[in-house]
């Protein structure tokens, strides 16, 4: 219901939210209506089964990686804030942003985006793409017909072409530059409607 | 070589049927004289004057012998050619699969035709003629309902809801757009004396471009395999030709009865608008209603399965039938009776009564089909043309720019407002991809012999078809891929660049579909409350299926499970390559491996791999890209069972514990340490229209998304059922409990009274399991109570108090004693 969802958001909600993430006052409440349809449990909050709940994620091969993402570590819970906060990753980048904070990087920026899917990745966190990470990766992205081998000297292959410093994996600062004439604001935006 | 092999003993067995054809309508040529027995013409009226002269001496002593092999073709003489026919076009079919090469590159329509060409080539060499069967007649009432109601049914019914209107409008206004546009300028290249066609007055040229304005692009859906899927493309292309059916067979009636008329001014004009729409929504309503009727018969058929398919047939056909009565809009009511019914029969009916529909559906559609364009081929040959130049070229040129004009200006009308606008190469994909259809063929064939021209009608419009099937057809794949080429070729990146972009991609496309940003969300949400609320009550028997038809369609499809989890991982064996991937590790942090050296053709393999084999972005509409197979998706299939894998292993490799958990990392999306909640949902997660009657069991758990509760009853039911496969399922119940106990151990976890519940919660659920019967009534009792509508559920918020909340097992646990 969409009186009853946007009457559980509160006006301070929406204006820190706003100020936040950047999306304009509908979109908002367009998302927390989505949000509430999710939310079978009625409580507030998502858990990783609302996520699993929609079906095109099932079949899409990251499906798994990108619900984890929504939740913050260790928490199989995430509210409204976090989720907006994830989605806020895949604003448009606009050329004039205004009120823009200029101490905080807005969570939309490149630098993000590249950081989200870097982190999708990187599940343990350490802020390096190992081989193995990378193999799981590829091999959920890739259909059955790719033997182990072929798909190893991909992989082999991908950390050598980004690796610069020789550890065999891949680091964030790689990461940026080996991607760095792909527009990656493009492919890492929704465009959401008002 | 081996292609010439294989194509010989087809070659010869489809030579041998030309021949068979042929002899049948040798024999079609004489029938009547032919003698009903095989004895010597001996006058028969020889015996009637015996009675009034008997001592007359014979000449011969008469003596009739039981005739031991008779021939008595003209009794089943039609339905022998028919089936001869059909049989003919089936082995034309099989005969395209023999070389694969071929059906990517040339659509199978032109396949079709071709055979058509040969058998009437070879029919003309023996003087024959094609019999006479394609009557307007017949083709209206026997061989356009099934290919329309195949088209209908298998339109993927979500997609096309949420961009109905894109749909519409392309193929409606689309239509409109090139009939009245080719036939206006037709009407003007008329005047030109050189041509010789000044008898053609406009209502007959529009009457003409209305014909030749069905087009179906569906045949060139396979070439878009392009990374960036657009999936509205895919729903437009079908929506089109399945909508622009109905509006020419509209038009062609409208322009029909227009074209008698002596004298046409403007009151006609405007009643024909005014009839156009009244027929088209006329037969959306008719539709509706037998849709509904249809469904809710469906609630009854319990027990008589065995005719529940027949249900469905009957009442599009009568939708039709009726439809045709009232002269409305037929394909439009058999188009919406589909669409409508779909939805709530596939809930109704047994599993099996849903594979059959689709089988014999595509089938019908299939074999009507073939027999039009075959028949095509045929008549090509073996009529006489009238051949004009000038107009003939003319036509194929107006109706290829009015075609391109008219896919750039509505989409240029309606890009804004949506939300991913078509880029040029959909547009061109689109307007050149356009090939005529069956329809189109029929409807010249069929036209009035009031019309003088009907001759050069055919001729044009054989010409038309066989321009745009052979040479757009054929050149469209290369023409594309070009297109495609050229793109990517600057972008020739590195295989980071592949494989991250491809990441990115996948992830938006997963975001996009989590925000729901396709639909008009609130229209969407408020209909389909409104239909969870009364429709669904009223259409949707209340009673699940009976256990032994769920557990017998549960095994087939973890069979099937099965059966790619040994292909997967007979491909990747676990064990040795885990045990190399670890030793690798190992070593690798050891000692410095030396650099592999990658030679560039070692690159354009990986690259080549890569692109063929990574998954692109939102399958889900792709796979039913064939108009002429049922869709599939094994693709989906390899990910949730890959999914299911990882379930499992992690489940093992947590019961063994300690080191061993690094090794079983292989397959999972998420690592060890986290859980993945994934058991009921992801096997109620299946993809709808798949051939196999195993997984449709899940198909109606997965078109609504607001439904998502009733996929857990389902779940709960399938589980309960799963008594004769007690070691599979005893895993799956297993990984749920097992993980929600370790859940409760894992002190990283916040311990919320959720996680304790859940934990018990299931050991409930399994003890219930454990006694079979207590099993089975409980979760039919479950379903009675949870297939109610959501005021039903309102009741639930109360209960929170006690926790896990958001436990559906804990839930329904509490349902239990409710419903005894």
């Amino acid at each position: 219901m969409g009186s009853r969802a946007s009457s559980l958001l509160r006006e301070e909600d929406i204006e820190e939210i706003k100020k936040e993430t950047g999306f304009s006052h509908s979109q908002i409440t367009r998302l927390y209506s989505r949000f509430h349809s999710l939310d079978k449990g009625e409580n507030g909050a998502l858990s990783r089964e609302d996520f699993q709940r929609i079906p095109e994620l099932a079949i899409n091969p990251l499906g798994d990686r990108i619900i984890n993402a929504f939740f913050p570590e260790g928490e199989d819970q995430v509210n409204f804030r976090g989720f907006m906060r994830t989605l806020a990753h895949f604003r448009p980048v606009e050329d004039n942003e205004k009120n823009k904070d200029p101490t905080a990087e807005p969570l939309n920026s490149r630098n993000n985006k590249l950081l989200f899917a870097f982190r999708l990745y990187d599940l343990d966190r350490d802020d390096k793409i190992s081989r193995d990470e990378l193999l799981q990766v590829l091999r959920m992205m890739v259909g059955v017909n790719i033997s182990d081998e072929q798909l190893g000297s991909i992989a082999d292959r991908t950390i050598q072409e980004a690796d610069t410093n020789g550890d065999m994996s891949i680091s964030f600062s790689e990461f940026i530059k080996v991607l760095e004439k792909v527009d990656v604001e493009q492919k890492m935006s929704i465009r959401f409607l008002h | 070589m081996g292609f010439l092999s294989s194509v010989k003993p087809v070659c010869i067995v489809l030579i041998s049927f030309a021949v068979l054809a042929l002899l049948s309508f040798g024999a079609n040529a004489e029938d009547s004289p032919k003698p009903t027995t095989t004895k010597p013409p001996a006058k028969p009226t020889e015996h009637g004057p015996i009675y009034t002269a008997p001592p007359q001496p014979l000449p011969e002593p008469e003596k009739s012998y039981l005739p031991l092999f008779t021939l008595n073709y003209p009794r089943v003489q039609i339905p022998f050619e028919i089936t001869l026919w059909v049989l003919l076009a089936s082995f034309a079919k099989i005969g395209f699969h023999v070389y694969h090469k071929i059906t990517i590159w040339v659509p199978e329509t032109c396949l079709l035709i071709s055979i058509g060409l040969i058998v009437g080539a070879i029919m003309h060499s023996v003087h024959e003629q094609p019999p006479a069967v394609l009557t307007s007649s017949v083709f209206f009432l026997y061989m356009l309902p099934p290919i329309v109601l195949d088209s209908a049914y298998f339109m993927p019914t979500q997609p096309f809801f949420e961009n109905v209107g894109t749909v519409l409008w392309f193929s409606i206004v689309g239509t409109l757009w090139n009939s009245i546009g080719v036939g206006i300028c037709l009407y003007g290249v008329c005047q030109i004396p050189a041509l010789g066609v000044q008898d053609i007055n406009l209502q007959e040229n529009l009457l003409f471009a209305s014909i030749i304005s069905a087009v179906d692009p569906v045949a060139v859906l396979a070439v878009f395999e392009d990374v960036n899927i657009n999936e509205q493309l895919y729903i437009v292309a079908f929506g089109e030709s399945l909508f622009n059916d109905a509006v020419t067979v509209v038009l062609y009636n409208l322009f029909n009865h227009v074209a008698e008329l002596p004298v046409v001014d403007a009151a006609d004009v405007f009643l024909g608008v005014l009839r156009f729409f009244l027929v088209g929504l006329g037969g959306m309503l008719f539709g509706l209603v037998f849709g509904f009727v249809a469904a809710f018969t469906t609630r009854f058929t319990r027990k008589v399965r065995e005719i529940e398919p027949l249900f469905i047939f009957m009442y599009s056909y009568l939708a039709y039938l009726l439809a045709e009565l009232l002269s409305i809009s037929s394909i439009m009511a058999i188009v919406t009776c589909a669409l409508t019914m779909k939805y709530y029969v596939e809930e109704n009916v047994s599993q099996r009564s849903c594979t059959t529909i689709r089988h014999v559906i595509k089938m019908l559609g299939t074999v009507s089909e073939t027999l039009i364009f075959f028949f095509l081929g045929v008549v090509t040959i073996t009529t006489d043309h009238e051949w004009n130049w000038g107009y003939i070229l003319f036509t194929i040129l107006f109706a290829q720019i009015w075609r391109g004009l008219g896919i750039v200006v509505l989409t240029q009308i309606i890009n804004p407002f949506r939300t991913i606008p078509f880029n040029f190469k959909d547009q061109f994909g689109l307007s050149y991809g356009g090939l005529r259809g069956a329809i189109t063929f029929a409807l010249a064939y069929t036209l009035p012999n009031t019309i003088i021209r009907k001759k050069l009608f055919i001729t044009a419009t054989i010409a038309i078809i066989i321009f745009t099937v052979f040479i757009q057809g054929i050149s469209i794949r290369p023409i594309i891929e070009l297109m495609n080429v050229r793109k990517t070729n600057w972008k020739l990146g590195t295989i980071n660049v592949e494989i991250h972009t491809r990441l990115m991609e996948h992830i938006t496309a997963g975001v996009e579909d989590l925000c729901g940003q396709w639909s008009h969300h609130s229209l969407k949400d408020k209909f389909m409350r409104f239909n969870n609320r009364f429709i669904r009550k009223i259409l949707i028997r209340d009673n699940r299926p009976e256990s032994s038809i769920v557990a017998l369609y549960k095994k087939l499809e973890l069979q099937n499970a099965m059966e790619v989890l040994d292909t997967i991982s007979g491909d990747i064996s676990a064990a040795p390559s885990l045990i190399s991937l670890h030793e690798e590790k190992a070593s690798n942090k050891s000692s410095f491996k030396p650099k592999r050296t990658f030679l560039a053709s070692d690159l354009t393999a990986m690259h080549e791999i890569l692109s063929k084999n990574m998954y692109k972005i939102r399958e889900r509409t792709m796979s039913y890209t064939n108009k002429h197979t049922l869709p599939n998706d094994s693709r989906a299939r390899e990910i949730l069972v890959r999914r299911h894998t990882s379930i499992r292993r992690s489940l093992r490799a947590r019961s063994f514990q300690g080191s061993e958990s690094a090794r079983s990392q292989k397959y999972f999306s998420l690592p060890l340490g986290q859980s993945l909640d994934t058991g009921y949902a992801t096997e109620s997660i299946r993809l709808n229209a798949d051939g196999d009657p195993a997984l449709e069991l899940h198909n109606r758990s997965v078109r609504p998304k607001p439904r998502p509760r009733s996929k857990q009853p389902r779940f709960s039911t399938t589980r309960a059922r799963l008594d004769p496969l007690q070691e599979l399922h005893s895993t799956v119940n297993m990984e749920d409990e097992v993980r929600a106990e370790e859940s409760s151990h894992r002190p990283s976890r916040q311990s919320s009274s959720s996680s304790n519940s859940r934990s018990r919660a299931p050991l409930q659920r399994h003890s219930s399991l454990g006694t079979p019967s207590v099993g089975e009534d409980d979760p039919e009792g479950d379903e009675q109570q949870l297939e109610s509508p959501p005021p039903a559920w309102t009741p639930e918020p109360p209960d929170r108090g006690s926790g896990g909340p958001r436990n559906p097992l804990l839930r329904r646990a509490q349902w239990k004693p409710q419903d005894k």
